[in-house]
């Protein structure tokens, strides 16, 4: 951490945050939210790294109906491991907190989140927190699945559960202070002149997430106390035999983790956003509903964890309502994926692997969603719950969706995070191979779980042997897709060519400063005019520019059209958007 | 420092002037307040799911909490919620000195809180009121469920008020050094919203722990 | 069809299964055609350099997309929600002359006891076209019953009678899963269900060996386990007799009445202090969960049920909804 005085209005040769500080040091303490981006980019990698190497030893042992790789606690090991690991040590972090983390501040102009110091105390928090799980694994591992549910992890585990769930709950504390901090940081860091209805949806996505992160996270922690003290002191909560009932857990644990799917796709929905609009250069269809959609998909979610437990022995007029709120909240997420095709009509479109990786989501998605609603229906979900439906339903959403709208976010904002070029054949084939990889080994696995698979199984029916093969050789070309970008990006930092300020021509603020961005963000502090992805008025003809309204979509929002004084003017920097009160 | 020095001194980064940086604090901590009620919500929410199965339960185990501990403590805890007020309100016109006596006052309370509390922990330890023991003193069975509630509560409840007397201490020491600008950064409000939130939720724990068995 | 490509049909309730699963699969190929369609059409026309005109949606226009889409979604998800909600509730209903089964499950096996005191483990043999009702109780974690080919299962809970309704409509041999994470032997905790001819069904039963049947056993631990010094007629205790006291209507001490059905009878032996009878005081020990396991109890709910036979049948509400099984 420097503490000179920052002079935001530094010349063009001076150090971007990368070359600021050079010691360890500088990097273990630095408060600047880009720095703290990397430091979480690179703990996810590592996480993303054991997890998925516990998948592949999973999926090795599935190759055949008997046990051959591991013993059968080792596979209720290595399939706690991949849960726990991917879910909260990878996934819920994933965007938020290095996208998010990077490009957040950037995209509404500020020159860092609101509590910098904050930031870093999370990363901290959820570093601690992972390596407390980590630990756990390494010292015999926890078997209890990362649902951990009682009573089997409560009283009859004889594993490491109470030190996975401290890792949990720990690492909690870090994704609710990052949430409170974006939010925040929203609401009081935007750059003037953008209006809440000015807000790239990527910042909105990231607002939505924060609020499940803030009213979500505290349940999670309450179920994994309730397992703690049962096993710690023997308190009897969820212990039927003095009163209490296994089933609280679930209800708790759900009200947390349904809405945490929610956390792991939201960001994904605002990344991919970004990506479209930049390479079909079109504004967003419909901003207004895409917003309504993020937040009431944010709302909705939390009122709809009873779905996990429609075989549990809860009431049918409760399983029913659930079934209907259920229902409810695929229509925002239908309204999102047909307004991400709207948008591409009338574009002019390339295809760069950002956008084939978005593409990629966008199907991938769409698929997931689709089979949510089998689940949403109660007498489907009886059949299907707890099978290998289940795992490919919601590894589409999480996988399919979220994780290849991280690679798209990771390659669209590639350029301005290192401020190098990466191998673009290599990443288009990447994005492909990953595509295709994964419907090879998740598609299968919707059709074994319809012929009764249950979830978390070593040995199997002889039955389900093909289509079980089939998943593994898919998870060989996926593994592949996954290591190669490892590669060409870990190749760019070295060889890669200068990227420029702006190497897409997107619209975004942060595209505004140069790549990699300066220690402070901005040389100068943008001052905003028009909303968000005017792609229309740097590529439609010249000519139409004063005339009608070129480009109608996005009703409501085209109130302000100055054209006089260039998108983003030079302004002194007031930190009180002017537009905010709206 | 002299105070000149100290009020020349800028917010933090990244903001440019105080008035934000209040804003943003205060908003922050009201979040964060967001947050701690749905932790202590899904625990009370438990409590009400059991107390509607296990009615007698209930009602036969909170009777053997102690009352005169539970209401001593909820005055206690009352008076150090306006002792912290008065600080916060105090830190706006700059009044240092009755600044630093409500929060020498207010962490002086919430210690007092904490050693009754321990006195409470020790007579509930002698009578064998812990969930989980062989011969556990009461019957039936679900008063144990009753005592899981009271330990986790009261215990979470200490946890959030030492972490208060901490930063209530902090705090202190930072305007007593004149180390930041405390009239005019939004610290005070902060730790004045985060320490009214532990008086609330102990206004709520003391009538589900202490009176519900004396109805 | 029982193997890699179907999971089998075999219970009444597998056909509206079916029709809804197959709506669903139309639907969702269709949405994905749809999408998938127009995204290789626009990216097709809309790519970079073609010579298309580009026209501008009219704002009017683009709204009036934007609500048809919104409802039409809305209107497919509520009818869908409609036609499960109510194929579920018409399944729910357990007729009165269905067969009851009870089920034992246990780290890791299923154990089965028939009306008839025949039993099994990790199979279950039932009559085709004969309404089957599984009253099962967990022993120790969270297991799930699951038989694909009936496209049913039900989560067994420790702590609760958890009930599964089914009428097997086609004999053969079908597998047996436990769907809920149990520990080490999950994967292996299975079996099979063999729906058989009503007939021989009744010839397997009566080929078993006769174990005691569950209410004996029970009768001998009423003794056994001391009830009968409280709750008999020559007792010198004030206790309720409980002659005829299943399904009749109970007064209680604080002025409810409750229906002295089985959770109610489970509970009075787990938890007496809880809902007394009025008349009498709560007297009666309460660490019976502590000398009495799980099958004991069922054992002697089944006794006291059986002293209760000839009464009629009262109606079956459940106490409390914590207590509520999927019916």
């Amino acid at each position: 951490m420097t503490d000179a005085a920052i002079d935001t209005t530094r010349g063009a040769g001076a150090p971007n945050y990368l070359t600021a500080g050079t010691r360890v040091r500088s990097w273990l303490l630095s408060t600047d939210h880009k720095r703290i981006a990397i430091l979480y980019f690179a703990t996810i990698t590592v996480f993303f790294m054991i997890g998925g190497a516990a998948a592949t030893l999973m999926r090795m042992e599935l190759f055949t109906p008997e046990a051959d790789v591991v013993s059968a606690d080792g596979y209720n090991k290595l399939f706690t491991l991949h849960g726990v690991i991917m879910v909260f040590f990878f996934l819920v972090p994933a965007i938020p907190t290095t996208l998010g983390n990077f490009i957040l501040p950037l995209a509404i102009g500020a020159r860092d989140m609101a509590f910098p110091r904050v930031n870093l105390i999370s990363w901290y928090l959820t570093l601690s927190g992972g390596m407390l799980a980590l630990a756990s694994m390494l010292l015999g591992g926890v078997d209890t699945g990362w649902t951990f549910y009682t009573p089997y992890s409560s009283v009859y585990s004889n594993s490491y559960v109470t030190l996975a769930a401290l890792g949990v709950f720990i690492s909690g504390f870090g994704n609710i202070a990052t949430g409170v901090n974006f939010i925040v940081t929203v609401h009081t860091q935007r750059a003037p002149g953008l209006g809440w209805r000015r807000l790239p949806l990527f910042v909105w996505s990231i607002y939505a997430t924060s609020i499940i992160f803030v009213l979500g996270t505290p349940a999670l922690a309450v179920a994994l106390l309730m397992v703690v003290v049962e096993r710690l002191f023997g308190l009897g909560l969820l212990d039927p035999a003095r009163g209490g009932d296994p089933i609280l857990f679930q209800h708790v644990f759900w009200f947390y983790s349904h809405p945490a799917v929610y956390i792991m796709v939201l960001p994904a929905m605002g990344v991919v956003t970004e990506v479209i609009t930049c390479f079909a250069r079109r504004r967003v269809f419909g901003y207004t509903m895409m917003v309504g959609a993020m937040l009431a998909i944010a709302v909705v979610s939390f009122f709809v964890w009873g779905h996990h437990m429609f075989v549990s022995g809860q009431s049918l007029y409760a399983s029913l309502i659930f079934s209907f709120l259920s229902f409810v909240i695929a229509v925002p997420s239908a309204i999102k994926v047909f307004n991400w095709t709207a948008t591409l009509y009338g574009g002019h479109i390339t295809f760069e692997s950002p956008m084939l990786y978005a593409m990629g989501f966008v199907g991938l998605f769409t698929l997931g969603g689709l089979t949510g609603l089998f689940l949403a229906s109660v007498p489907i979900d009886v059949h299907v719950h707890d099978t290998y439906f289940i795992v490919a339903h919601f590894h589409y959403i999480m996988v399919g969706g979220s994780v290849a709208a991280f690679f798209a976010g990771l390659h669209f904002w590639w350029p301005k995070i290192t401020g190098r070029t990466y191998n673009e054949r290599m990443a288009r084939a990447a994005a492909i191979l990953m595509f295709l990889g994964f419907n090879f080994t998740f598609f299968p696995q919707f059709i074994v779980g319809y012929l009764g698979m249950p979830r978390r199984y070593h040995v199997y029916l002889d039955q389900f042997q093909v289509w079980n093969v089939a998943s593994s050789l898919g998870a060989v070309i996926l593994a592949a897709a996954y290591i190669l970008p490892l590669c060409y990006l870990g190749w760019s930092l070295i060889g890669g060519h200068k990227a420029g300020d702006d190497p897409w021509e997107a619209t975004g603020l942060e595209w505004q400063t140069s790549s990699p961005p300066p220690e402070h963000n901005f040389e100068r502090l943008p001052l905003v005019t028009e909303e968000a992805y005017a792609y229309h008025e740097k590529h439609e003809h010249p000519k139409e520019r004063g005339g009608g309204n070129q480009d109608s979509q996005g009703t409501g929002h085209r109130t302000r059209q100055e054209r006089s004084g260039g998108r983003h003017g030079p302004g002194p920097h007031a930190d009180n958007p002017a537009g905010g009160g709206r | 420092m002299t105070p000149e020095s100290v009020h020349a001194a800028e917010p933090n980064q990244p903001f440019l002037r105080w008035s934000r940086q209040r804003e943003a604090t205060t908003f922050g901590l009201w979040i964060f307040l967001a947050s701690e009620m749905v932790f202590f919500g899904a625990l009370m929410m438990g409590y009400a799911m059991h107390r509607y199965l296990w009615p007698d339960a209930f009602e036969v185990a909170g009777a053997h909490t102690n009352i005169w501990y539970g209401s001593i403590n909820t005055a206690i805890l009352l008076t150090s919620s306006a002792t912290m007020a008065v600080a916060a309100w105090a830190a706006r016109d700059g009044l240092r000195r009755t600044v630093l006596t409500g929060l020498g006052l207010t962490a002086a309370l919430g210690m007092a809180f904490l050693v009754l509390k321990g006195f409470e922990y020790r007579e509930d330890f002698n009578e064998d009121l812990i969930p989980g023991i062989v011969a556990f003193p009461l019957d039936p069975p679900q008063t144990q469920i009753f005592f899981s509630y009271y330990w986790m509560m009261t215990g979470i409840h200490a946890v959030h008020l030492t972490i208060g007397i901490g930063a209530v201490l902090t705090v202190a020491w930072v305007v007593a050094k004149g180390r930041t600008d405390w009239t005019q950064s939004g610290t005070l409000h902060g730790l004045a919203l985060y320490w009214h939130l532990i008086d609330v939720i102990w206004i709520f724990l003391y009538p589900l722990l202490y009176l519900v068995g004396r109805g | 069809m029982n193997g890699a490509w179907g999971p089998g049909a075999a219970s009444a309730n597998v056909q509206g299964f079916d029709t809804l699963f197959t709506a669903l699969v139309i639907l969702s190929v269709v949405i994905v055609l749809l999408v998938g369609g127009l995204v290789v059409v626009f990216g097709v026309r809309f790519r970079k350099g073609t010579k298309v005109e580009r026209h501008a949606v009219p704002t009017l226009v683009s709204r009036e997309v934007e609500i048809g889409w919104t409802a039409a979604t809305a209107f497919i998800a509520i009818f869908i929600f409609w036609w499960a909600a109510s194929f579920r509730i018409t399944g729910a209903v357990i007729p009165d002359d269905a067969l009851e089964i009870h089920v034992e499950a246990k780290q890791w096996m299923w154990k089965v006891e028939h009306p008839s005191g025949a039993r099994e483990l990790n199979a279950l043999h039932v009559p085709r076209g004969q309404p089957v009702v599984l009253k099962m109780a967990s022993q120790d974690v969270i297991h799930s019953f699951f038989v694909p080919a009936f496209r049913l299962k039900q989560d067994v809970v420790p702590g609760r009678i958890s009930i599964l309704y089914f009428e097997p409509t086609r004999t053969g041999r079908y597998p047996l899963e436990c769907a809920e994470y149990c520990g080490t032997d999950h994967a292996r905790m299975g079996g099979e269900v063999v729906v058989m001819e009503p007939e021989l069904y009744a010839s397997w039963t009566a080929a078993q060996p006769q174990a005691d049947n569950l209410a004996r056993e029970g009768a001998a631990l009423f003794t056994a386990a001391g009830c009968s010094g409280c709750h008999s007629p020559a007792s010198s205790v004030h206790a309720p007799q409980l002659d005829g006291v299943y399904g009749r209507v109970v007064n209680l001490i604080d002025g409810r009445s409750v229906v002295a059905d089985e959770p109610y009878i489970r509970d009075s032996i787990l938890r007496p202090a809880r809902d007394v009878v009025a008349g009498y005081d709560p007297i009666m020990p309460t660490d019976f969960s502590r000398i009495l396991d799980d099958g004991e109890i069922t054992a002697l709910v089944s006794y006291i049920r059986e002293l209760g036979a000839g009464m009629p049948p009262g109606d079956e509400t459940l106490r409390s909804p914590m207590m509520e099984t999927d019916r």
